[in-house]
């Protein structure tokens, strides 16, 4: 069975439907990277998957578990399912330990002190460990991603959503971020992200989505996908990313 | 002419003292009061149901635009027609308390209206509850930067203590009052008076700057 399992969601704000029957399944350990063009539904289906956006239409399950943002148990659920922003999103008046351990240390009761070595270890993975005392306006913006990052391996996720992680970040920054996420893949983290580092997509994912007007437009291997696209939008899509 | 003569008030520095103190009691506790009503009912505008959120903004309209003063009375004079007897002391400080919590919403809702959605968000996404998001992420950046705005409108609260004397509750401005039935040294009691006002209120600078120091200590990126 699929870890996620995506069938025919629709979804509209207003009168637009920005999906529009969008299906996909995620085994395991796959790195699923989403591409498409700007306003395509990369995001809006992330948030879906997380349960931060209600879907209109069709289904979405992960480990078979309906996901609906009225769903019971939602925190237990969202603590299972990280997502990382485009934006950080760090708390700005908490210190980087705080940040990553203030959900633990409230909700699976952890003490403080395992807090701290829970920070440790999470920060390692990132490699900012030295900076486990820092406020986020004292660290770089491709410091603070890793931190968000972090914070979110620190709740033990099965799964990562990534939405844009590197956009916001200086060209010379994003190299930092992308090699957290391919050490988090080689260790075998089930990974959904939307980027526009093609780069990336090409030598990580094991499958790429090419999503357009709110549909899943193609999809298949890295290799398959940019060597043989089938379609003109997706043929022009990858033309206009080199 | 008169010359200035503070020499007789001296005999009357014990009741100085302690209108002083119940100055400082008196706006204590209205803070204490107001600062509860400003948080609760700045959450419940932003998050409460519908007649709750009316009832609020009908609360904090009715209050900042009506005059303190006949606040007060209505709070010493007509309430306890409905069988809620109090002392001059109590009513002052409810009606004091009511007049900083409507201010106080406003200011704090101001506070929170600035923190982004993307904040919450990201809270709801570790698995926080509504309560732990408020009380944790959206809270304190709220309230450092509307802190600037409580400590004054407490200053005015503290020199709006005075008014209490209206209804003969004792407090300074009260003992300022006293003072002159004895004396008949208007000008110095009244200069008196202000001067413990003023040393008042900078002593407040003060502390509301130390406190701010330690309490908001996180760096922010300009
Ligand atoms: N909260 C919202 N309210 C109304 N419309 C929205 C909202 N969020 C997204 N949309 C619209 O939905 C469409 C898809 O948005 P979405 O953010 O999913 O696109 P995207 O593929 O992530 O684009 P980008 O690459 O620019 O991030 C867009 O037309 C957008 O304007
Ligand atoms: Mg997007």
């Amino acid at each position: 069975m699929a870890l996620v399992d995506i069938k025919n969601v629709t979804k509209s704000y207003g009168s637009i439907e920005v999906l529009k029957g969008v299906s996909l399944s995620i085994d395991e350990g796959e790195i699923v990277t989403i591409i498409g063009k700007s306003g395509s539904g990369k995001s809006t289906l992330l948030r879906c998957i997380n349960a931060l956006e209600r879907i209109d239409g069709g289904e979405i399950t992960v480990e078979g578990q309906p996901v609906r943002t009225d769903m019971p148990n939602l925190r237990g659920f969202r603590q299972r399912v990280g997502i990382v922003f485009q934006a950080f999103n760090l708390f700005p008046h908490m210190t980087v330990e705080r940040n990553i351990t203030l959900a633990p240390i409230l909700n699976k009761r952890i003490a403080k002190a395992e807090g701290r070595a829970l920070a440790l270890d999470v920060l390692a993975r990132v490699g900012l460990a030295d900076k486990i005392d820092a406020y986020p306006a004292q660290l770089s913006g491709g410091q603070q991603q890793r931190v968000a990052i972090a914070r979110c391996l620190a709740m033990g996720p099965q799964l990562m959503l990534f939405d844009e992680v590197t956009s916001a970040l200086d060209p010379e920054l994003v190299g930092e971020v992308l090699k957290v996420m391919e050490d988090m893949a080689r260790q075998g983290m089930t990974m959904v992200l939307v980027t526009h580092e093609m780069g990336f997509a090409r030598n990580v994912a094991s499958k790429i989505v090419f999503m357009h007007q709110g549909r899943v437009w193609e999809e298949g291997p890295p290799a398959d996908l940019f060597a043989n696209p089938r379609t003109p939008e997706l043929r022009s899509f990858i033309a206009s990313a080199r | 002419m008169q010359t200035l003569n503070f020499q007789q008030l001296l005999r009357y520095q014990d009741q100085l003292i302690d209108g002083t103190l119940h100055t400082l009691l008196l706006t204590l506790v209205a803070a204490l009061i107001g600062t509860a009503i400003g948080v609760a009912g700045a959450a419940a505008v932003r998050g409460g149901p519908r007649p709750v959120r009316w009832a609020i903004r009908g609360y904090v309209e009715l209050i900042r635009n009506t005059p303190s003063l006949i606040q007060l009375f209505v709070v010493f004079f007509v309430l306890p027609g409905f069988g809620l007897r109090m002392g001059a002391f109590e009513a002052a400080a409810i009606a004091l308390g009511l007049y900083f919590g409507a201010y106080c919403t406003e200011i704090v809702r101001a506070g929170l209206d600035a923190i982004p959605g993307s904040q919450v968000e990201a809270g709801q996404c570790l698995g926080l509850t509504r309560w732990q998001v408020f009380r944790h992420v959206v809270l304190p950046p709220a309230l450092r930067s509307v802190y600037p705005a409580f400590t004054s409108q407490f200053v005015l609260l503290l020199l709006g203590t005075s008014l209490a004397s209206q209804i003969s509750a004792e407090e300074l401005f009260h003992t300022g009052g006293f003072i002159e039935t004895r004396t008949y040294r208007s000008f110095e009691v009244y200069a008196v008076i202000c001067g413990i006002y003023f040393a008042l209120v900078m002593i407040f600078k003060l502390l509301f700057a130390a406190v701010g120091h330690l309490a908001f200590r996180w760096p922010v990126r300009r």
